[in-house]
């Protein structure tokens, strides 16, 4: 039973699919949104004011960006949404559940079902790449069948089968932070959150690891990126949401890569250049090792 | 059952990345529980020490100097049938002043006496040391008017050793504060370096914890490698302690025995060996648990 630890929640939202299914995907009609926020207020203890009546609603197999200077309570919102902290006032849903009233004991099937990447990788250091993705499963009491087949598989996806056992300071950046992400999606959650996972990383990184999480997306997965790249969210021409001093100022769509988009970058991000093989079919990811 | 060694190669991994605090906890542990060993036995003894001093103090009820035989012989009699009694002797007036002088040692006070001032006396043995008050009530009922009222006319007073027993269990019972304080001390300092050792994990493991939290490891899948690492300081410190406890055992006290009978004594009176190890080892492992529990508690936010 592959599936088991986020089964359930996954029936709940009416979805079944799976990483690997290659369908174009369109953001679904009808249904829960996955994440929705409503007229949420956050003030943190002495009064310091991160998010002022923000409402919005993002739909399943979404690619979202959220973007906005330092501050601007990005971070705050992504904390919400992983119940790190609850709201002061409003509402926040995932799935369709209220999780402000969330009881502690349902807080970490709620995190089993939210992949979260942070621009430190937070991997653990004494831990090969393999053990690292594999401590995901291995805490949330995963079978080691499990672990066995899912962790080579997300590795393969991310392009990092042939790094299996090297320890994280053996990588580059961006290696790391395929891992984390490999961390993330291993146990296949229906939203991935990622909170500046190119801050630390070069221009040409950060495209590899916007291709490896737009691909993400494409398995049907709903992708949330914090950013505060603009030319990278101009470039991507996906949902953009920008926070300033804790409102949303911001909720577009910039349209998405058709058919017709010639442009090498979305060409790429349709997903027609490989992802993760590295050098294959982009140079610049050589330069990464 | 993976889980489960999963939990415990954690632990392992975390004491030997912490390998300095682990074993000044360990240390603690053992001293602890080596004094804990010497204290339980010696407490026991002096307790029991008490317990006999006790058992074996009487009353002694005092006659009145123009008492006839008659009236003497049936007095013995009444004391005789008394519940609990088990023996009624006499000490006559000359005996009572032997006794006082081989008590005193010097004799100068006594020889200044011209006549012998000491009462002949009943002693009234009791067969357990809880029944005395009962026999004194029953040899001096209330009367009345509330005074106690003697059974017999001749009855001058009863009295008993009450205050060498209020001394002998002021000694034992200043000892056996001493003792407890010292062992409360000493768990103290125990809980708190397992403690140590504990919070001092929790912040080498930070990275590990976060990640935990944030795949969604339910609190006590998170909580028990941690709570493992500090059983396993109370079970190894626990464990070198016996076996030290029982070296020791095997090269002091049993040759002793064959010698003194006093520390031949304590193995009647205390508990046997086993049942000594049992303990202290149950409470090594419980006082150890108990550290990482309240760290745990206090610093792990999860």
């Amino acid at each position: 039973m592959a599936m088991a630890p986020s089964l359930r929640f996954r029936s709940r939202m009416g979805r079944g699919k799976r990483q690997g299914q290659e369908a174009p995907r369109r953001p679904r009609r009808g249904g829960a949104p996955i994440i929705e926020l409503d007229d949420v207020t956050k003030v943190y203890p002495g009064g310091h004011l991160a998010l002022e009546r923000v409402s919005l609603a993002i739909n399943r197999g979404e690619f979202a960006f959220l973007v906005g200077p330092t501050g601007c309570g990005k971070s705050t919102l992504i904390k919400l949404l992983i119940r790190e902290l609850a709201p002061t006032e409003g509402e926040v849903r995932v799935a369709g559940r209220d999780i402000g009233s969330l009881p502690e004991k349902k807080i970490p099937q709620l995190r089993r079902n939210i992949g979260t990447v942070f621009q430190d990788f937070k991997l653990l250091p004494n831990r090969t790449v393999y053990d690292n993705v594999a401590y995901a499963l291995q805490v949330i009491g995963a079978s080691r069948t499990e672990i066995r087949e899912k962790v080579p598989e997300t590795l393969r996806l991310v392009g990092l089968s042939t790094k299996l056992h090297n320890y994280p300071d053996q990588l580059s950046g961006g290696e790391q932070q395929r891992v984390s992400i490999a961390r993330a999606f291993v146990n296949h959650p229906p939203l991935l959150l990622a909170d500046e996972p190119s801050g630390n990383l070069d221009p040409v990184t950060s495209i590899g690891i916007m291709q490896l999480l737009y691909r993400i997306n494409r398995t049907g997965t709903t992708v949330l990126v914090v950013t505060h790249d603009r030319e990278m969210v101009d470039k991507m021409q996906r949902r953009v949401i920008e926070l300033f001093e804790g409102r949303v100022v911001r909720d577009e769509v910039t349209g998405g890569y058709t058919e017709e988009s010639t442009t090498e970058f979305g060409v790429r991000m349709r997903g027609e250049m490989g992802v993760g093989v590295e050098g294959q079919t982009n140079g610049h990811e050589a330069g990464e090792r | 059952m993976g889980r489960l060694w999963f939990f415990i190669r954690e632990a392992f991994r975390a004491l030997r990345r912490n390998a300095a605090p682990s074993l000044a906890a360990i240390v603690t542990t053992i001293v602890t529980v080596i004094l804990l060993g010497v204290l339980i036995p010696v407490l026991q003894t002096a307790q029991a020490k008490s317990d006999e001093v006790r058992s074996s103090l009487e009353l002694r009820v005092a006659v009145f100097d123009d008492a006839t035989k008659a009236e003497i012989a049936s007095l013995r009699e009444d004391l005789a049938v008394i519940p609990n009694v088990s023996s009624v002797g006499f000490v006559s007036k000359a005996e009572a002043l032997r006794e006082l002088k081989a008590d005193l040692e010097d004799d100068t006070l006594t020889a200044q006496l011209n006549s012998n001032p000491l009462p002949a006396n009943f002693v009234v043995k009791a067969d357990d040391a809880a029944n005395l008050d009962a026999i004194r009530q029953a040899i001096t009922p209330p009367g009345p008017s509330g005074e106690p009222q003697p059974i017999s006319p001749v009855i001058e007073s009863v009295f008993d050793r009450s205050e060498e027993r209020g001394e002998i269990e002021q000694v034992t019972g200043a000892l056996r504060i001493v003792l407890l304080v010292i062992t409360g001390l000493l768990l103290i300092a125990s809980l708190m370096l397992i403690g140590n050792t504990i919070r001092l994990s929790i912040y080498t493991r930070r990275r590990e914890v976060e990640v935990m939290r944030l795949v969604g490891a339910t609190r006590w899948f998170i909580r028990w490698p941690f709570m493992i690492e500090g059983v396993l300081v109370g079970f190894v410190g626990g464990a070198v302690a016996i076996l030290i406890l029982w070296l020791g055992k095997v090269t002091i006290v049993d040759p002793l025995s064959d010698t003194f009978a006093l520390v031949a004594a304590q193995d009647q009176t205390t508990l046997s060996f086993p049942l000594l190890v049992a303990i202290l080892f149950a409470s090594a492992v419980l006082v150890s648990a108990l550290g990482s529990g309240v760290t745990l508690r206090r610093f792990l936010r999860v």
